[in-house]
């Protein structure tokens, strides 16, 4: 245990945002003493990870707790015998001599899944004609299945990206996770910028956004609706300061804004309490906040209805008078409650007004937009509030929404350097003598329009479109006359 | 100007992108009294430029214009002075990522090359974090330390002129990550290690050639690596466009309506039949892949150094 405090690095401490790996499987999970968590068809409890460093790998066992696995010796390849290719070897199911009862029972035994992996070979007629190759492959498959290591990692972009995009796409419009690191880079961000970020992505590209401005800077997060969805956004474990910069504005204010007509006197409705506990929005916790307060007013008139039944040395009076402290403290407890929600209100009413005018200075350092919605009005608002010389980048899951958004941006002007784009992503198998691009490939991961904003000139609408002429990639003549009508 | 931050208006000592059309610009050291040729006509720096707000439009000499943009890490990969082949922003992109490179990260590099990537990493570590650079060749690796400081980010980088298979990066245990792109990676692997922290970090190498990245790989298994995954990124790119496409002539069915197959309801015109409208063309707005693209660039493959 001395060797094992010894070892620098940050350490898993309850309360922390932590990602269960498996292989290429990742969870996100909150570490919580005596919280059953269920991951890749086994459940355990984190209580036995609490001290170790990040990295750690664990194995379950017995009763659901978490034990340390050192990283064991791989036992040295001597030359095994092998065949040389698969002309004999029959695929009849019946190679395998060991029955499901017999591993079942070898696993009630509690033996190691190293040695289950040991004996399925030794009990494998085919084994021994297998190649080298053949062989390293049924290995590595057992081992997969039966040697089940779960590793904890701390959370990132990288992690929680790929995560999501392997677990949830849906949640997140299937943007997959190099697409989002082109936006990262394409959109410049870093510490320091004033950032707007518009995404309908569960929180993981504020996030990612986030992470990338390490807490300098600000960012403010547009949303639909009553409230931002940050489930996401949590998960990364970002220290409190991150926040104190981060900026919230509905979107539904946002025409009054561009027009000059904003009034913070309708805020939008209360959000949605319906709503599944992953995908907590802002509002919740003061929900939270009156359920507590009711609770206590609630056992207070239970403590008198005890006295009561106990029956209590104390006279009528004397219960009469603490009835009356009761209702009296009620009707107090109720008066504040209305004042903490009247506090709670003009707290957000001022916010709100903060927030429109770090809107409305028009200095804006970029626009990042992710959202299940159409693109097109959201860029051609919110580029409203982008400074001069400043990257924007929109993804949208389609690529016809895209085509209309460069239309529609070239018609207004105030753009350069669009580029609609999409990457392809491969992964390999690398192996002495057996490297090759993997079976499997994602078949699409979405598609970004980027650009520049420039200063907008008051020009009329020739020049607007000799303008576009210059911009647009050269073409033949015939097409160029055609595209000055789309 | 700043390559690690955004100023509104431009200065004296800036490097400022001139941007002149699709896919035409070109970088522009800002002076007083410089002058600047253009196809346009000529920028005179301390009139067209100085004090004015970056992303302004200016109008050279012979009438025609440009826009002037704030640098940024990618808009210098594109038009920076090749000294060796680059890397350009799609690999970049996910090299940052995969690397978990944020503010305050410290990152070892070689070889610097050009200072594509450089640039790129010095602006996400910074303004906490600091890239040690090195670079086997002297002028390059002097060039570089050159352009690090006219564009004023110095004091987050640090370029050392040696040879990193050899006498490794420098510095031992300060690293989140190492990225390399060198010619044998496999030979850096152990000095990566050792540069990188105890407690571990991210590892990233570069390679054009299979070969290569077969060697790299196996070194770093040999070395404790874990998670060792290798990809590729490739960008494609698409020119929106409206297209018309002619609609054939199909000729007109039985002229006469003697009865012999079509009923009255059935039009005899093939548009009706074949789901066109009308004859002439029909137009619709596409995403045209180019003609060509770039087919490879090199394997990235990354990798995890954990105390288990």
């Amino acid at each position: 245990m001395a060797e094992e405090s010894a070892r620098p690095g940050p350490r898993i401490r309850e309360g922390d945002w932590a990602v269960l790996k498996r292989d290429e499987v990742f969870k996100a999970v909150q570490v919580l003493r005596r919280r059953k968590v269920i991951f890749e068809k086994q459940w355990f409890y984190l209580d036995n990870a609490i001290g170790h460093i990040y990295g750690t790998t664990f194995e379950v066992s017995t009763g659901g707790s978490l034990q340390p696995k050192k990283k064991m010796e791989e036992t040295t390849t001597e030359t095994k015998e092998a065949g040389t290719d698969n002309r004999n070897i029959v695929d009849d199911g019946k190679s395998q001599k060991l029955t499901h009862d017999d591993i079942q029972a070898l696993k009630d035994k509690g033996i190691k899944g190293q040695e289950i992996v040991q004996q399925l070979i030794e009990n494998s007629t085919t084994f021994r004609g297998k190649t080298e190759f053949a062989q390293d492959k049924y290995i590595k498959k057992k081992k997969k299945k039966y040697e089940a290591v779960i590793t904890i990692v701390k959370p990132s972009t990288r992690i929680l990206s790929t995560m999501y995009y392997a677990r949830e796409p849906g949640k997140i419009n299937h943007l997959r996770y190099d697409t989002l690191a082109q936006m990262l880079t394409l959109g410049n961000i870093r510490a320091g910028n004033k950032m707007i970020v518009m995404e309908t992505c569960a929180g993981l590209v504020l996030g990612a956004i986030m992470e990338r401005m390490g807490g300098h800077g600000s960012i403010i997060q547009m949303y639909p609706g009553g409230g931002p969805v940050r489930a996401a956004t949590s998960c990364f474990g970002f220290p409190e300061s991150f926040f104190r910069t981060l900026y919230e504005f509905p979107l539904s204010k946002v025409c009054s804004l561009v027009s000059g007509t904003f009034s913070s006197e309708t805020l939008p409705s209360e959000p949605d309490y319906n709503v599944p506990v992953e995908e907590e929005s802002n509002g919740s916790l003061e929900e939270k906040q009156t359920l507590i307060q009711e609770t206590e007013v609630e056992s207070n008139t239970e403590a008198v209805m005890e006295s009561i039944e106990t029956g209590d040395q104390e006279t009528m009076d004397d219960l009469a008078a603490e009835d009356a402290e009761c209702k009296e403290s009620k009707e107090r407890r109720n008066k504040e409650n209305i004042r903490e929600k009247q506090r709670k209100q003009q707290e957000r009413k001022r916010k709100l007004v903060e927030t429109a005018a770090l809107l409305e200075e028009k200095n804006a350092d970029g626009l990042i937009v992710a959202s299940k919605f159409h693109p097109t009005p959201l860029l051609l608002s919110l580029l409203e509030f982008v400074a001069p010389s400043r990257p924007f980048v929109v993804y949208c899951q389609y690529k016809e929404p895209l085509l209309d958004c460069y239309t529609k941006l070239r018609e207004k002007g105030g753009v350069i350097n669009l580029k609609l784009s999409e990457t392809w992503l491969r992964n390999y198998q690398v192996l002495p003598d057996r490297s090759h691009p993997k079976l499997m490939m994602s078949g699409g991961g979405g598609y970004l329009l980027s650009g520049i904003t420039v200063t907008m000139e008051k020009v009329q609408s020739d020049a607007n479109s000799l303008e576009a002429q210059k911009i647009e990639e050269p073409v033949s003549k015939k097409r160029k006359l055609e595209e000055l009508h789309c | 100007m700043s390559f690690v931050e955004y100023r509104d208006t431009i200065k004296d000592g800036d490097t400022a992108i001139v941007f002149l059309g699709h896919e035409s610009m070109f970088p522009v050291k800002v002076q007083h009294g410089g002058k600047t040729q253009t196809k346009y006509g000529v920028i005179r720096h301390s009139t067209d430029l100085i004090g004015k707000r970056y992303g302004s439009k200016v109008t050279c000499s012979k009438g025609g214009w440009v826009f002037i943009l704030h640098p940024t890490p990618e808009l210098w990969t594109m038009n920076l002075p090749h000294r060796t082949q680059i890397l350009y922003s799609t690999d970049i992109s996910l090299i940052t990522m995969m690397l978990e490179l944020k503010p305050g990260s410290i990152v070892c590099e070689s070889g610097t090359g050009s200072g594509s990537l450089s640039h790129a990493i010095i602006r996400t570590v910074a303004p906490t974090g600091h890239l040690y650079t090195v670079e086997f060749h002297q002028q390059r690796a002097e060039k570089a330390e050159e352009e690090f400081q006219e564009h004023k980010v110095e004091h987050l980088v640090t370029v050392k002129n040696q040879d990193v298979c050899k006498n490794g990066f420098g510095v031992s245990n300060v690293a989140d990550a190492v990225f390399l792109d060198i010619p044998s990676p496999w030979e850096a692997i152990g000095h990566a290690k050792s540069a990188l922290k105890i407690e571990g970090g991210r590892i990233c190498s570069f390679s054009p050639c299979i070969e290569q990245v077969q060697r790299t790989c196996l070194a770093m298994e040999e070395h404790g690596f874990t998670e060792i995954n290798t990809l590729e990124s490739l960008l494609r790119v698409y020119n929106v466009r409206t297209v018309s496409l002619q609609i054939p002539d199909l000729g007109k069915a039985a002229e006469d309506n003697s009865g012999t197959g079509f009923d009255s309801s059935n039009q005899s015109n093939p548009e009706s039949l074949y789901g066109i409208l009308q004859q002439g063309t029909a137009q619709f707005k596409s995403g045209v892949p180019l003609k060509e693209m770039v087919g490879h660039t090199g394997y990235l493959t990354f990798a995890t150094k954990s105390l288990f």
